[in-house]
């Protein structure tokens, strides 16, 4: 059992569905949940499940809100090729909680969307006892967004 | 004086053993500190910064 980073196979779908809408203030609540390294989280996850997440003091099942302060951004590389991404505008903080048991992956998911799943990001194991753990989000640039949807 | 919050409560810094760390790869780069009273762990923060994007590649089929 371990977690993989993926874009998650039914978000590419439903992109095609007008499901998830980006927008910085009309569109969807996103939010991060937390896995343990036990956990079977990947591609194929189609929605935020409380299975495997971590749980203990201070950490609230569900994760916190992302914030989305910078809607998605398209640009073109050549006539034929380019690209779309996106990444949340502020770090992702889980404040003042306990989790004595190693996770290494959180969840974005679509509140607004009945907790359909976005994408799994890995990271080494953690565990946090009566502090912080905050998650840097990379630069929002056309090679180093979080999320990258590009023309091959 | 700084105050630590840690399993017992609020904490003086000075009366607490600190201990750091990093990890710095393709993936991440992780910092870490923790604090421990007489052998006991009682607070640790963690700080990961995401290096890595998930990407979608995307392709227009030709029309044969």
């Amino acid at each position: 059992m371990a977690n993989t980073q993926a874009m998650c196979t039914s978000f590419l779908g439903e992109l095609m569905t007008a499901t998830h809408n980006f927008t910085t203030g009309t569109g969807n609540t996103f939010k991060a949940a937390l896995y343990l390294a036990s956990a079977t989280m990947n591609a194929s996850t189609t929605a935020y499940t409380v299975t495997g997440e971590v749980s203990g003091a201070g950490y609230s099942a569900g994760g916190v809100t992302v914030t989305n302060g910078t809607s998605p951004i398209s640009t073109n590389s050549s006539t034929t090729a380019g690209v779309g991404y996106w990444t949340p505008s502020a770090s992702i903080t889980y404040t003042g909680v306990t989790l004595t048991t190693a996770f290494d992956a959180v969840l974005i998911y679509n509140s607004s969307a009945s907790n359909k799943a976005v994408s799994v990001h890995t990271f080494g194991s953690q565990t946090i006892t009566a502090g912080t753990f905050t998650l840097t989000m990379p630069s929002n640039t056309t090679s180093t967004a979080l999320l990258r949807l590009a023309t091959v | 004086m700084a105050l630590i919050t840690t399993t017992k409560g609020e904490m003086d810094e000075s009366l607490l053993e600190k201990k750091e760390g990093s990890v710095d790869n393709d993936i991440e780069y992780t910092t870490w500190i923790e604090y421990w009273l007489d052998g006991e762990l009682v607070h640790r923060s963690a700080h990961v910064a995401l290096k890595q994007s998930v990407t979608l590649s995307a392709e227009a089929a030709s029309l044969a």
